[in-house]
């Protein structure tokens, strides 16, 4: 084989990897989305909101611990613990006596709660841009087919499906997991057999916005954590639950996968317009398949 | 009793002095008023439209604003880049956000409530984001700024007195469609599809053409927003404008006739007013947008009007007595 075809083979295995790491993010955050879909039927905008605390709450907690290894593993427990807090008070001040109105409604109300999240977070932290670094452990980078990739990316491609698994086991084993699906097919059976749907439905609010501090503090090593990471994460976020197929898991999988890997692809053929591509693929998928890939809980 | 009929009771008489007011304006006020009073105008017919497909068609039209920057665009690139006369772009304008949200709008119909709205997302968000990346054509996020414009145009005053025009055409234009058959039966497809179908209505085709009368006015508005403004930039398509331009409906009112321009008015005074005492504009519109889901979901004109029909009522009975 020539060098050139060499290059270009280690280009794309590097791409690929890339692509991939990225959709772990992305599913962590979407699968949080979708689950919150899938149980209370709202379309939850703030999501990316909480996804951009969680990374605030991890560069403040990395900085607390003085910068090291230990500061990082402790964000990436507490960030979702915090952020699980916000969704707490959000849950049960306002949020849980909205359930009945229409979906317009919830989305608008999301979305207030979006703004103001913003300007919180603006109020807080400011505007800079800040950095995490990645525990010493996932410094530096390892040679994967030919091309040097970073070590984090790694562990990104292993934590993405350990939380799937995860997630699978919580809501097919475990009886708050069951309890909560059972929630998403029929609510009012639910409650019929007497149990409170209203703690069950703040349990899964809950979840799923600590899914969202996680996919944040994850993600804080690999980006610049600053305003508007909230405006950037959610469509792309929306899209892919939509595509997999509203409340599904593995769809939330399958969407963040699509998504991740025709973005860096993108960036090897055509980096101006790498952006459009993840669009274009969300388009030929809802034209192909209206519903989503997989089967939607609604 | 979701639809206030404007012409009865004192709404005329207050139309008239409204009217007038307007009129007079450019000789009584400052220049910056002028000018607060034009964005808000454009902003009505973008609200108007909106609430044509969202309040009397029921349909989830997530992505309105893209149609907007549609219009928008193509008279700022007529204007820029071609040697056509100006009049071409202010037909293109609308014309091609008609166009573009018809080609969406077949395969939005086609799919129920909050998958009309993530697909309609979606085909807005990749034309955003070919804008937003098309440096070559369209000037990337930087936009194109300092748009000549032809004569009629120039200068504030005129410019406030054709915008006004174009208002009140869009107005009875809009009012002669909620009136119309078409107008009912949309509204009659918003509170109940099956049946409609069921007694022979083609649901999609009338949904299809409620999008696209409301496009093309969402392309107007983009066209006298070049005029305004003298500039175009990818926010005009980002997501968060068309969910500000649900705001102003739901703050207006989604069911009656006037609410979104009563929204549009309150939206576009707060930006401008609280934005010179404060940065965190958007905290505002947040705490406002939650206490009006809680306490007025029909919004000031649909809180009026719900009023009014009380008070009709309690004089009836008296009558009766």
């Amino acid at each position: 084989m020539e060098a050139s075809q060499v290059a270009f083979l280690s280009a794309i295995g590097n791409h690929f990897l890339v692509g991939i790491s990225r959709a772990m993010i992305l599913f962590v955050v979407s699968a949080g989305l979708s689950f919150i879909l899938g149980v209370l039927r709202v379309p939850n905008l703030a999501h990316g909101s909480l996804y951009m605390i969680g990374a605030f709450v991890a560069h403040g907690l990395t900085t607390f611990f003085g910068g090291g290894s230990i500061g990082f593993w402790f964000a990436l427990l507490l960030s979702p613990l915090v952020v699980a807090l916000i969704s707490l008070v959000a849950e049960r001040a306002l949020f849980c006596h909205l359930y009945e109105r229409e979906h317009l409604m919830l989305l608008l109300f999301t979305f207030a709660l979006m703004l103001i999240l913003g300007d919180l977070v603006k109020i807080f932290w400011g505007a800079d841009y800040r950095s995490v670094t990645a525990p010493k452990l996932l410094q530096g980078s390892v040679t994967v087919f030919s091309s040097p990739i970073p070590k984090y990316n790694l562990f990104l491609l292993g934590m993405g499906p350990i939380i799937a698994v995860a997630l699978y086991l919580f809501s097919n084993k475990t009886r708050i997991g069951k309890i909560a699906r059972a929630a998403a097919a029929d609510r009012e059976m639910v409650s019929a057999i007497g149990i409170n749907v209203s703690w069950v439905f703040a349990f899964a609010f809950i979840l799923g916005c600590s899914l969202a501090g996680l996919g944040g503090a994850l993600v804080s090593p690999t980006v610049s954590v600053t305003l508007g990471m909230d405006h950037d994460i959610i469509i792309e976020t929306f899209l892919i639950v939509t595509i997999g197929g509203l409340g599904n898991m593995w769809g939330a999988m399958v969407g963040s996968l699509i998504f991740g890997l025709t973005q860096s692809f993108g960036v090897l053929f055509l980096p101006q317009f790498a952006i459009v591509f993840p669009y274009i693929a969300v388009v030929i998928v809802l034209i192909w398949k209206p519903r989503g890939m997989l089967k939607s809980v609604w | 009793m979701r639809a206030i009929d404007f012409q009865k009771g004192r709404t005329p008489i207050f139309n008239s002095i409204l009217l007038a007011f307007l009129i007079l304006a450019p000789a009584v006020l400052p220049a910056f008023y002028i000018y607060i009073f034009s964005v808000i105008f454009v902003t009505a017919i973008l609200a108007m439209s909106l609430n044509l497909v969202v309040g009397h068609g029921g349909l989830y039209q997530f992505h309105h604003g893209v149609f907007y920057g549609i219009g928008a665009y193509t008279l700022a690139l007529i204007l820029t880049k071609t040697d056509l006369p100006p009049w071409v772009g202010f037909i293109a304008g609308p014309v091609c956000a008609a166009l573009a949200g018809w080609l969406i709008g077949l395969f939005c119909v086609r799919l129920s409530r909050l998958y009309f709205g993530m697909l309609q997302i979606s085909l807005g968000s990749l034309i955003w984001a070919v804008t937003f990346r098309w440096y070559a054509l369209t000037g990337g996020d930087d936009g194109i700024h300092g748009i000549e414009l032809p004569g009629i145009l120039s200068g504030i005053t005129r410019s406030y007195y054709v915008i006004l025009i174009v208002l009140s055409v869009c107005l009875i234009a809009l009012y002669r469609i909620y009136k119309s058959p078409f107008g009912i039966t949309l509204r009659a497809i918003r509170d109940n599809p099956e049946r409609c179908a069921a007694v022979g209505i083609n649901v999609r085709r009338h949904q299809l053409l409620a999008i696209v009368i409301a496009t093309f006015f969402a392309g107007v508005a983009g066209v006298f927003f070049v005029v305004v403004e003298r500039s175009v930039f990818p926010d005009l398509m980002f997501w968060v404008l068309s969910l500000e331009i649900m705001i102003m409906c739901l703050l207006g009112g989604w069911f009656t006739f006037s609410g979104p321009i009563l929204g549009a008015a309150i939206m576009v005074s707060l930006r401008t007013f609280a934005g010179v005492y404060t940065e965190y504009w958007t905290l505002i519109l947040g705490v406002i947008l939650i206490l009006l889901i809680f306490f007025l979901p029909e919004g000031v004109m649909g809180f009026i009007a719900l009023k009014l029909k009380r008070r009709e009522l309690l004089l009836e009975a008296k009558k009766d007595i």
